[in-house]
């Protein structure tokens, strides 16, 4: 049996961040995809609460949450690069960020890409107001982890770094606008030529196949109504 | 600014709270700042310009913001100083004290809000997912002294002061939580008996003085 095993969903940017962190780490690892729509019995056994992924498995036993994931594999594995600093009030602040990035950046930014009209327009404004914070945090360092290392905050927001291009191209949703977010852009750039990461993300084409997909489903669920 | 520690928060808040029974736990002095949501002070703007919200923890002049963030900066710097961590050390056992520290705010403080801003319908379903969420906490609690195991811990520091909203959670909805939560209730007497949990929690009665005042406000009454 396999040390770790990994639950996920492969355009999830939640079990992407567990991936990337387990990839940074150097761990070996299963990995299970999960059909949300047919969960699995184990899914369900290890994440009886939320029922959801990404649930990582080390020695049969399980963590859920994938910021906890994130904490749980940098306290469990020392080798390479640590993705929170030791300092303790500079890891109140890489919390603080990826927490930001969860409760206020990723909800409006999925809303301002799915609801039209009235509603879609404030909760563009709520992602610019978000990302404007951000970019203020991003200014004059490399990564949101420092100068030299890619840290919790930075694989929390890895999909507003990836998605970026995609989500622009067939949505019309532009977040990361250099006019309005310089240094969000050039850390957007930074991140997504970290090889790790470029190796590590869903196949291009597979997912514009499936974003037109869910845009072809909303756009014809709109005119049935 | 003054070396030392200081503390911005309001009496009422279960979150505050929080952050109030940590340095007790831990015995650190500070200073308590009650602030006036209704026209919050520069300090407090100027130290969570992103939530403007409490409680916020400053420390050598640095500000730290989101309870659970505080509670586990306090455990990480005063961790040497004779008292208990509050996160356990075994990474597993921190995940897992990490979870269900989420799972309160999650659930319990969701279901907990809409027990006294709404009624009919909607006020019998936040009544539901509230023992629900109550209801699970107990079974992970298991026959534990603690969440913490035989230690008081992260997530009893968690859940414990939303027990000073239980009166008011409780004759909103019309309901009790020991009739459903019985040995959840044992735990929190067993709580309050530490100095530390009942010097830092808000007195029930004026909680719920203080829900009436806001329903009135938001003419829920």
């Amino acid at each position: 049996m396999a040390e770790v095993k990994l639950f996920g969903v492969w355009d999830s940017p939640f079990s992407k961040r567990v991936e990337l962190a387990l990839k940074l780490k150097g761990v070996k690892y299963e990995y299970i995809e999960e059909d949300l729509k047919n969960k699995s019995p184990l899914l369900l056994n290890y994440n009886p609460v939320h029922k959801k992924v990404p649930v990582l498995l080390h020695n049969g036993k399980p963590i859920s949450e994938s910021l906890i994931i994130l904490e749980y594999i940098d306290d469990t594995w020392q080798q390479g690069p640590p993705i929170l600093p030791k300092d303790p009030y500079l890891r109140s602040k890489a919390r603080f960020w990826a927490k930001f990035v969860d409760d206020k950046c990723i909800p409006a930014m999925w809303k301002a890409c799915w609801q039209k009209g009235e509603e879609g327009e404030k909760a563009m404004e709520e992602a610019n107001d978000a990302l404007e914070f951000l970019e203020n945090e991003i200014k004059g360092k490399r990564f949101f982890g420092g100068d030299d290392s890619i840290g919790l905050v930075d694989i929390a927001a890895d999909v507003i770094a990836c998605r970026n291009g995609i989500i622009a191209e067939l949505m019309g949703v532009q977040f990361l606008r250099k006019d309005k977010f310089p240094n969000l852009c050039k850390w957007a750039d930074e991140y997504c030529n970290c090889s790790f990461v470029k190796e590590n993300q869903p196949p291009n084409q597979k997912l514009i196949h499936h974003y037109k997909a869910l845009i072809q489903a909303s756009t014809s669920s709109k005119s049935t109504k | 600014m003054a070396d030392g520690v200081v503390l911005l928060d309001t009496y009422f808040s279960m979150f505050g709270m929080r952050a109030r029974l940590a340095l007790a736990e831990k015995g650190i002095e500070y200073e308590y700042k009650e602030e006036n949501l209704g026209d919050k002070s520069p300090i407090l703007l100027e130290m969570n310009p992103v939530h403007k919200k409490i409680p916020v923890l400053i420390h050598n002049g640095k500000p730290v913001c989101e309870s659970l963030i505080i509670v586990q900066y306090i455990d990480e710097v005063w961790k040497d100083n004779n008292s208990p961590s509050l996160l356990p050390s075994d990474p597993y056992q921190k995940a897992q004290a990490r979870f269900w520290a989420d799972f309160v705010d999650k659930k319990v403080y969701d279901a907990g809000r809409r027990l006294w801003t709404t009624k009919g319908d909607e006020l019998e379903t936040a009544k539901k997912d509230f023992i629900e969420a109550l209801k699970l906490l107990e079974a992970e609690l298991g026959k534990k002294p603690y969440f913490g195991g035989e230690n008081f811990g992260f997530v009893d520091v968690a859940l414990v002061t939303y027990s000073s909203w239980f009166y008011a959670y409780e004759t909103c909805g019309n309901f009790s939580v020991a009739e459903h939560c019985p040995k959840l209730m044992e735990w929190v007497k067993r709580c309050m008996e530490k100095e530390s949990v009942s010097k830092s929690l808000a007195d029930p009665k004026k909680v719920y003085d203080f829900v009436l005042f806001l329903r009135k406000k938001h003419g829920l009454e």
